[in-house]
């Protein structure tokens, strides 16, 4: 436990209100996945909602996102509405792209979450661009890359930091390292663990915490965010989290034991952070209780308004190609 | 009319859209230093290297930052030297940029314009002489200009770094030195439009960037030597084609060539035969003959490559294979008139 979090209570009953509508989406989606109501490769991020509520919490609408292939969660959590992102992974019309764009392609412009994006480390080269947008308008906006270890191995990633780290863009790199890349744990796939020892030689400041940690993620992202207002970056934060699903819903798992529930009870965000809120006095629980059920409300009124909302015309499909 | 180079078109056309708009930016590799071939030349000088940013040898990444710019309010030019490495960008290109409208169901989009340059004939080799602008053609969401003179350059990168979409604008660099004139100021030259070079009544040839000249010199040969009248039509753009003025022409010809330099297997001109002839079958008195290069990487030796490079010749071979179509008891290339087909392995 950091005693000394900068946290407020006002804070920390948004964060656990974030990280309860992303868990109980991410169960449902999981369940709807099961009944084939949402649609095609599905990751779910259970178990990093505090690295999600924690970084773009402490944004601004006008601060960019871009995220990954598990990316319910950062776009939720930046504010993109929940019954839009259903609908989306249901390919419904009332969906945030209309339904044409699915789970590893969300995009809410009007929260700044600039996208979603299905091939591993593409993404990276796209936060630059809008951080190089900011950095020449001399504005005080930011963005946040959000990728996994995964994606460090990729040549987009040596790359961007390259990029970022010559031109000083306005950029927090955000990393959450779950060990695993796809089926495969990460000392299979490089000699270096740390992502931030990975950045090392070029400089900037950069930092590891745990993801479980609620706390400790808000506390460094908030240093970073206070640097990068000023224009100046990039920054990389690693958030060592844990992957609870499988890397896709449908995933064998065979590469891996089943987790220990004490293990998982020590590592889950959410628990871990309720536990710390009550304990610090910064909510009670009758107070996380509402919260869990206000969420749990939500998304099944967003399922429902979501099977209520017509497929897309298919014309739309041929009117979207140019703009 | 002011006298000009392909290339100084280029550089005076971006000169003009960034005094015209703060939001145009020129990135790639040495863009700053006017670059190999000097297309971006005193850009620098005048707007600054934070609008004109040189940038390491990263074409993925590169690619994406000019296209993360465009979709967060900037119209940014991104140049890849040289064609073939465009290979190093087309994750970007192919799942980012062509795709970022469609996917967001609207909500972005790409005001993009990567220029490029490809072609052989200066002993550059298999890695720097490559005519790739059909895989791009290929994909949906992109846009697809290959300009075959300066004065069409000129118009059409203005109108390409106009539009909402990302555009690739494939030029040539055996163009690149030429003297030619060009209006002052330019003509706007729309996308989609094809522009009708020669008038003739005989055949139709529709030809590709470099092509274009050499197809003009087959038309004046085949008028001086045997009286034929071909029309050489300039299509400008790939994607969107103009299907309409070319298939306009081969009704009115009833025979035509498509003439590219790229390789013939899977390139543009097959797009541009199988479209022409669903839109002009009945029309047709010979198969339309297509003029490429053979199913080989480009070599360096000069005869080599001398031979590799398609031209008029070779379009004056097709066009005497088209015209005496059903003339002939056996094959035509057993008459020695044109290179038997090559089938692809």
């Amino acid at each position: 436990m950091t005693p000394d979090s900068a946290l407020d209570a006002e804070e920390a009953h948004e964060l656990l209100r974030t990280m309860w509508r992303i868990r109980l989406f991410e169960e449902r989606v999981g369940q709807l996945k099961r009944n084939l109501q949402v649609h095609g490769l599905i990751h779910l991020s259970i178990g990093g909602e505090g690295v999600a509520a924690a970084v773009c919490g402490q944004l601004r609408d006008d601060d960019a996102v871009y995220s990954g292939h598990r990316a319910h969660g950062h776009a939720i959590a930046k504010g993109a509405p929940i019954n839009g992102v259903m609908a989306e992974l249901m390919g419904r019309d009332s969906g945030l792209c209309h339904g044409v764009g699915g789970s590893m392609h969300l995009v809410d412009t009007g929260h700044g979450f600039m996208g979603a994006t299905g091939v591993v480390g593409g993404n990276l080269p796209l936060a630059l661009g809008t951080a190089l947008t900011q950095h020449l308008k001399g504005t005080d906006q930011v963005t946040v890359a959000f990728f996994g270890d995964g994606a460090v191995q990729a040549g987009h990633f040596s790359e961007s930091i390259n990029l970022a780290a010559l031109w000083e863009l306005p950029l927090i790199f955000v990393c959450e390292n779950n060990g695993m890349a796809e089926f495969t744990s990460r000392e299979e796939h490089s000699t270096i663990e740390r992502v931030s020892d990975v950045v090392a030689p070029y400089g900037f400041e950069r930092t590891t915490v745990n993801g479980s940690d609620v706390p400790a993620v808000y506390d460094a992202f908030s240093r970073f965010l206070t640097e990068a207002r000023k224009g100046k970056g990039p920054y990389l934060l690693e958030c060592v989290t844990y992957r609870r699903r499988g890397h896709y819903e449908g995933d064998p798992e065979k590469y891996r034991d089943p987790v220990a529930e004490q293990e998982w009870a020590e590592r889950d965000p959410l628990a871990r952070m309720t536990e710390r809120a009550i304990k610090q006095g910064w909510i009670d629980e009758a107070t996380v209780n509402a919260i869990e059920r206000e969420a749990a409300a939500e998304i099944e009124a967003a399922v429902a308004g979501a099977r209520e909302s017509p497929f897309p015309d298919p014309e739309i499909a041929r009117s979207l190609v140019y703009a | 009319m002011p006298e000009t180079t392909f290339v100084e078109a280029i550089a005076k056309t971006l000169a003009t859209a960034m005094r015209a708009d703060d939001r145009v930016i020129v990135l790639g590799e040495d863009v700053a230093e006017g670059g190999p071939y000097l297309a971006t030349a005193g850009l620098a000088d005048e707007f600054g290297r934070e609008r004109v940013r040189n940038t390491p040898i990263s074409e993925g990444a590169v690619c994406g930052v000019a296209i993360g710019a465009a979709q967060s309010g900037l119209r940014p030019v991104v140049e890849i030297m040289f064609i073939d490495f465009i290979t190093l960008a087309l994750d970007q290109l192919v799942n980012q940029a062509a795709k970022a409208h469609f996917m967001s169901g609207g909500q972005l989009s790409v005001p993009l314009v990567l220029r490029t340059q490809g072609g052989a004939g200066q002993r550059n080799g298999a890695q720097h002489s490559q005519s790739l602008e059909a895989w791009l053609t290929h994909v949906p969401g992109l846009k697809v200009v290959m300009p075959s003179c300066a004065a069409d350059a000129a118009g059409l990168l203005q109108s390409a770094i106009d539009d909402p979409n990302p555009v690739v604008f494939v030029e040539c660099k055996a163009l690149y030195f030429r003297r030619e004139t060009v209006p002052e100021p330019p003509e706007p030259v729309p996308i989609g439009r094809a522009k009708t070079l020669r008038p003739g009544k005989n055949l139709t040839i529709v030809a590709l960037s470099r092509m274009v000249g050499e197809a003009l010199e087959a038309a004046d040969r085949l008028a001086s030597k045997h009286g034929i009248e071909a029309e050489v039509i300039d299509p400008r753009t790939l994607v969107p084609l103009d299907l309409d003025t070319l298939a306009q022409s081969v009704k009115r010809t009833g025979r035509a060539i498509v003439a590219h330099e790229a390789v013939n297997a899977g390139g543009f001109g097959a797009e541009l035969a199988a479209q022409l002839q669903a839109a002009a079958f009945d029309y047709l008195e010979a198969p339309i003959q297509r003029v490429g290069a053979p199913y080989t990487p480009v070599p360096v030796s000069p005869p080599l490559e001398d031979a590799y490079r398609p031209g008029a010749q070779e379009i004056e071979a097709a066009a005497r294979v088209a015209l005496d179509w059903g003339e002939y008891d056996a094959e035509p290339w057993e008459h020695g008139a044109i290179a038997a087909p090559q089938t692809t392995p």
